[in-house]
């Protein structure tokens, strides 16, 4: 369970570039609901995220997962409860590592790293087996640099990652905005198997109101740094993107005519 | 300067065998085994270079403090009358520490890496200089490593090299090995991609920590053994390490490329063996005219060409592609 409470932070404050990134962000996410996560460009989406991962100090307010306080604890700490995957596929890799090299480094992610061998032919079957059911072949390339994959195929494998060691938290922002939409369907898709076969806690942060409304349990709406709109349950069920572009109208009280809303 | 004379039996007034055997043209049988010595231990320095360098990508120039450090301590622990083995070990670890502080100064006090090496470095000069006493300790009749396990039936210059052979493999092995475990897995991370490393939960200030101490762990030991080869330690015995390390990693890299770690460290240590062949070519041909001081400027001019090559090879080919 996410307990976000009241959040504040300002970039550059006392500046003539002073942003309010975040004003008063409560949010509270049951164990194992997954929620999507919309707003404008600017709203605060990635400054959220970046506060409940740690990558963000928040100026006030407090972040708790599951009951334990984690609002000054750094980003390598906080890992043993949240994993991620970034927009840029390229950022939630090593390229200089194996594929395998990668996953040795995600299946201990929270843990004490000892001396023992990071890939050890046990592990590289179930790294073998994972693989397999992306269906991509990877299952051959174990030894192969990720950095030689495509952003695709590394964002699968970030998504595997993210799996492979329990966590109360997955953080997706915009995991798929940097794919074609082909690409882009097919780790979506991988995307909902995978929080349902571990029951993840989990926020995904999507531009394309399409997706928000179908995957997940709940869907809840950025403006300016806050929570505008949070629906789910038969209210959600009842919705389509119409209605909730009259909302988010509605909650900025302004007019909306950016198309790139309704892509998707 | 006898220390400058690198390569060219420094240790025979310690009164070894001065036979000289028959020359190969340009060099001679031991010219060639002197440049295989010191190529050898430089090939620690590179090592050291490669995990700053390369692994951690930490621009680190303390290695030109750390190298006469490893130097300083062991000829004044050695003419203290102290067991050379154990004088090498704690300049090992003094190097390590060096490391240490240059980490800590960029990870804790957040200094730019360039900067805190070179802080670390300039610091460096004083307290080799404190060690010492003074500006270089000999050691002409003291006991070193090598003459300590040498067999009576080997001359020195062929068992020096000899022994350093397995030295470094030894350590190309642990190193090799240490990179594939779960901690030296979460340094190569580090340098990789210090964002994705902590979102795994890795410690990045500390594998940072971790990964300079080893570094210049390196550079002490070769500092270390350097001063047992070469008769001991001189305060100006670092100036250009850093970059005779790098050179060392680039010659290797574009000889042997690979992303493999093991096939890496073996041309790393390649290249720091061919690259003082080079040198030593250089400085023996009496038609190329260049002498002992002019090394720091070939050095230079080396790195230099052979960081600008492949650039100009890739803009050639590019204009060929298109
Ligand atoms: N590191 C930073 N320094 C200064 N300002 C920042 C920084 N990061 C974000 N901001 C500002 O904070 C505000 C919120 O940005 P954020 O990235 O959280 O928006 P977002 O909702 O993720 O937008 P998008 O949909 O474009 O990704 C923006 O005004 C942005 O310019
Ligand atoms: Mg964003």
């Amino acid at each position: 369970m996410l307990k976000a409470t009241d959040l504040r932070l300002t970039f550059n404050p006392g500046t003539p570039i002073e942003t309010q990134a975040l004003r008063g962000m409560t949010l509270e996410i049951p164990t194992g609901q997954f929620v999507t996560v919309i707003g404008s460009n600017g709203a605060g989406k990635s400054t959220f995220l970046n506060a409940v991962s740690g990558e963000q100090r928040v100026d006030s307010g407090t972040i708790e997962i599951d009951g334990i306080d984690m609002t000054r604890q750094p980003v390598w700490a906080r890992a043993r409860h949240v994993a991620r995957v970034f927009q840029d596929p390229l950022a939630g890799t090593c390229e200089d590592l194996t594929i395998e090299e990668n996953m040795a480094l995600a299946k201990m992610r929270g843990e004490r790293r000892g001396f023992s061998f990071a890939v050890k032919p046990a592990l590289r079957e179930e790294f073998r087996a994972q693989l397999a059911t992306l269906g991509l072949g990877l299952e051959n390339r174990l030894s192969d640099r990720i950095g030689l994959l495509s952003g695709g195929q590394r964002q699968a494998v970030s998504l595997l990652m993210a799996a492979l060691q329990p966590s109360r938290l997955l953080l997706l922002d915009e995991h798929t905005a940097a794919l074609d939409p082909r690409t882009a369907a097919f780790v979506l898709e991988l995307t909902v198997r995978i929080v349902a076969e571990h029951k993840l806690t989990t926020m995904m942060v999507t531009h394309s109101m399409r997706q928000a409304l179908d995957v997940g349990q709940r869907t809840v709406m950025l403006h300016q740094g806050r929570v505008v709109l949070d629906v789910s349950g038969k209210e959600r069920e009842g919705l389509d993107v119409h209605h909730l572009l009259d909302m988010f109208e509605k909650v900025r009280g302004e007019k909306i005519d950016d198309d790139a809303l309704l892509l998707g | 300067m006898r220390l400058a004379r690198a390569g060219r039996g420094g240790r025979s007034l310690a009164g070894a065998r001065v036979v000289f055997p028959p020359t190969v043209f340009p060099m001679s049988l031991y010219t060639l085994l002197g440049a295989l010595e010191i190529g050898l231990i430089f090939s620690l320095v590179a090592l050291g270079v490669y995990i700053s360098f390369r692994l951690l990508r930490f621009p680190d120039l303390t290695v030109d403090g750390s190298f006469p450090l490893g130097g300083a301590v062991a000829a004044t622990m050695i003419a203290a009358g102290h067991d050379p083995f154990t004088s090498t070990l704690v300049a090992t670890l003094a190097g390590a520490v060096a490391g240490l502080i240059t980490g800590w100064l960029n990870v804790r006090l957040k200094i730019m890496d360039l900067l805190a090496s070179i802080l670390m470095m300039i610091a460096l000069y004083s307290i080799n200089l404190r060690i010492m006493g003074k500006p270089n300790v000999p050691l002409i009749t003291e006991p070193t490593v090598f003459n300590l396990l040498q067999p009576e039936t080997l001359a020195d210059y062929v068992f020096r090299p000899l022994l350093l052979v397995f030295v470094v493999l030894a350590v190309k092995l642990m190193l090799d090995a240490y990179f594939s475990t779960q901690s030296g897995l979460a340094i190569r991370a580090t340098g990789s991609n210090a964002r994705m490393a902590r979102a795994q939960g890795v410690n990045t200030g500390l594998a940072v920590l971790a990964g300079m101490a080893l570094s210049n762990a390196l550079v002490g030991l070769a500092g270390a053994l350097f001063a047992q080869t070469q008769g001991g330690a001189d305060i100006s015995m670092g100036v250009g390490t850093i970059v005779i390390g790098l050179a060392a990693v680039i010659v290797g890299e574009s000889l042997l490329p690979s992303r493999k770690l093991y096939l890496a460290t073996i041309a790393v240590i390649v290249g720091a063996i061919v690259y003082r062949f080079f040198i030593a070519l250089a400085l023996n041909s009496d038609f190329i005219g260049l002498q002992a001081q002019d090394l720091n400027l070939v050095t230079a001019v080396l790195v230099t060409v052979a960081l600008v090559v492949p650039k100009l090879r890739a803009h050639w080919s590019g204009k060929k592609g298109a």
